[in-house]
């Protein structure tokens, strides 16, 4: 094992998959001679020259198009966004384009790209630098949805999704960057669509992904100290959602806890409740509770932000009202 | 450097010598005016950049330093009722516009006090009173939202005009053609300021495009276009109030390339690799704020004694906007619920 910095899990991801494939490319805004905004490509260009790290204008529904046009024709472009807010402006091509090529030719074209870059809360950064996007792609078949929490797992799983022959929103996050932890020596992938146990725990099963999950953690801490123990489920992948992880675990902790960064109508803890109640039922022994942001847009004030986001006190809560104590 | 073998109205290297009084084309109340204001912008962005830096507040914090001319020289050259739009780098706009400087300090703390209650932070400055209209954090969502602010001036029949900023990074944005295209089929009263620094963060107009004269652009749509010295708040005024005239008389929208400079890196975080010293003080030296103060000098405008009295009123202001700030209080977290819908009673899904 090494130590690394989740960018330089990212920045490995992308260039051994460039050095294994000519065909990928990445291009987005300051990739190259800036390195990366948040220096995630820094040092790519000088490796992999202007023609495969490729700075762009702020175009990003251009650019996006242009990356599924050249996905169409043999490519496999890597596609960063500054942060995924921008990338609302893209979302005609990726939704209307990449997502629905294969299914409209009848199989004919497909787009192996990848659309990356910060997604979620980075501070005091107001309402529209602030959002997470799990759910708004989650909701397109023929998209492929990735926020890993790990740099292990942003590694694996960016190399799995620059080979996938689908098109793939990586969500990470301008905070996450800088964590540092252990990734394997070597080559490795991390299969699309596996949920990972996070932590062992036979009390209640709690269902998280991306940087709130560290929260979560924090809440499972404060729990143990208790006597409770949490079971940690990272989905990893939010679409398509390991939901039989989910249900498994269920099956042993008969309480469910899903802890979300984003808002909560139509979300991905809606999503788990709805398939909890239907498929583990029988095993439940409370309500499904979960912990998301306020149904508000993310305001700049830091008190305002302490009172949107999930923290280890509402965690806590929750965990506790599916084990009826308090 | 390409700004400095750009045509015509890109700022020259020289300092410009000040001109007699015989030969201005403005009068000494209006240079006292810029200079008092461009002050103000100045040494209210040089106290945020440090408090920035002291941490006394969070977010972005995108500074207008060296770029003041333009705003001085738009808002002398439009009228109070005219309407204003711009993007993130917004401190100045307000400044220019006559908003409170204590409010404008309230919000980058995050108070309730701020001219945003502090909900928007130093991106979204708003102030409906002195028609400033924000504050905008996607690049070029303004353009479009600022030619339908023109839009309803015009279907109001008032002869108010619409002063719409962007930077040169954000002429790259698809909606600027659409919009581009719509105001000048209609004849919006609106004018298109690209705020041109000639940096996108760390990109420069000429790595993004083959047409690096960002006065070309409106061409494809005839729309009437021009560069404009960007340092001088004498040139930005004259193409203001120019254009302002066309609007006026339903001729429809101008675009203007004013050719300016930041001092200052593209927020508090950026080393600035892309470009030299040596380029940030070439353009120090044609500083608007110190052109003001030489014109109102080598006039003898103001005694010495009277030019001490603004700085020190400005440095008056600045001070009293951070004990404002700093006394004010943060909002509740209940406040979350408030200003979302216009509303009173929606139901939220709250759960704690
Ligand atoms: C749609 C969108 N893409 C990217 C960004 C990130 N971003 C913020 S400022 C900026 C550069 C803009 O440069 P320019 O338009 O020249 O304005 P300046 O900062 O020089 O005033 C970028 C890329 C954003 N805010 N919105
Ligand atoms: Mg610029």
């Amino acid at each position: 094992m090494k130590t690394v910095q989740f960018r330089e899990a990212l920045r490995e991801a992308m260039s051994e998959e460039m050095r294994r494939d000519k065909n990928v490319f990445l291009m987005g805004e300051e990739v190259a001679e800036y390195n990366g905004a948040y220096k995630v490509s820094q040092g790519m260009l000088d490796e992999f020259g202007p023609k495969r790290v490729i700075d762009t204008p702020i175009a990003e529904l251009g650019f996006a198009g242009i990356g599924v046009g050249a996905s169409m024709n043999g490519l496999r472009p890597i596609v960063e966004f500054m942060t995924w807010n921008f990338a609302i402006l893209a979302a005609d091509q990726i939704i209307n384009s990449a997502a629905k090529m294969l299914q409209m030719s009848g199989g004919q074209y497909h787009c192996p790209i990848v659309f990356r870059g910060g997604n979620g809360t980075a501070g005091q950064l107001a309402a529209t630098h602030s959002q997470s996007f799990e759910a708004f792609y989650a909701h397109v078949p023929g998209l492929k949805v990735i926020t890993p929490s790990t740099p292990a797992d942003a590694k694996g799983l960016l190399k799995s999704a620059i080979r996938d022959n689908d098109p793939v929103v990586f969500l990470e996050s301008e905070k996450m960057y800088g964590d540092k932890d252990e990734i394997p020596e070597g080559e490795y992938l991390i299969p699309i669509g596996v949920a990972d146990t996070k932590r062992k725990g036979a009390d209640v099963t709690i269902v998280s992904f991306g940087k709130i999950i560290k929260v979560a953690h924090a809440a499972a801490d404060v729990l143990a100290k208790e006597g409770i123990e949490c079971e940690i489920i990272d989905l990893r992948t939010i679409r398509p959602i390991d939901y039989p992880a989910v249900v498994e675990s269920i099956k042993k902790t008969n309480r469910c806890v899903v802890v979300e960064e984003s808002w909560p109508l139509a979300s991905i803890s809606s999503e788990i409740a709805y398939h909890v109640q239907r498929y583990a039922f029988d095993y439940l022994d409370a309500p499904v509770m979960r912990v998301t942001q306020t149904d508000t847009p993310f305001a700049f004030s830091p008190t305002l932000i302490d009172e949107a986001l999930p923290n280890v006190d509402r965690i806590v809560k929750a965990v506790k009202a599916t084990l009826y104590r308090n | 450097m390409i700004m400095a073998t750009k045509s015509a109205s890109a700022p020259k290297k020289t300092t410009r010598k000040s001109a007699a009084k015989s030969q201005l084309k403005f009068s000494k109340e209006q240079y006292i005016k810029w200079y008092k204001d461009m002050l103000l912008m100045r040494k209210f962005e040089e106290k945020a950049g440090q408090l920035y830096i002291q941490q006394k507040f969070g977010g972005f914090c995108h500074l207008y330093i060296g770029q003041e001319a333009v705003v001085a020289g738009t808002v002398s050259g439009s009228r109070p009722t005219d309407k204003h739009m711009t993007a993130y780098r917004d401190h100045a706009h307000p400044i220019g516009l006559g908003t409170d400087p204590r409010v404008l300090m309230a919000e980058l703390y995050g108070r309730t006090t701020g001219c945003s209650k502090g909900k928007g932070g130093s991106m979204h400055f708003f102030d409906k009173e002195k028609n400033f209209m924000g504050g905008h954090g996607i690049v070029g969502a303004q353009i479009p939202m600022g030619a339908g602010v023109a839009f309803a001036e015009k279907y109001n029949e008032t002869d108010n005009v619409v002063f719409v900023s962007m930077g040169d990074g954000a002429v790259r944005q698809g909606a600027l053609h659409e919009t581009f295209n719509m105001a000048m089929n209609w004849k919006l009263p609106v004018i298109f300021i690209i705020e041109n620094n000639n940096y996108a963060m760390g990109t420069s107009v000429e790595r993004t495009t083959n047409v690096t004269d960002l006065s070309k652009i409106g061409d494809s749509y005839e729309m009437p276009s021009q560069s404009v010295n960007g340092m001088s708040p004498e040139a930005v005024h004259e193409a203001i109030e120019e254009a302002a005239t066309r609007a006026r008389n339903g001729e429809g929208p101008t675009l203007l390339d004013i050719r300016t400079y930041r001092y200052k890196g593209h927020s508090m975080s950026d080393p600035q690799k892309y470009r030299t010293k040596e380029e940030v003080a070439e353009y120090q030296a044609q500083d608007p704020v110190e052109h003001c103060l030489q014109v109102i000098k080598d006039n003898k405008f103001l005694t010495e004694e009277e030019i001490k009295e603004i700085q020190d009123w400005v440095k008056k202001e600045v001070q009293e906007s951070i004990e404002f700030a700093e006394n004010s209080p943060y909002p509740e977290g209940k406040e979350l619920y408030e200003d979302v819908y216009m509303q009173e009673d929606y139901p939220y899904i709250i759960e704690y």
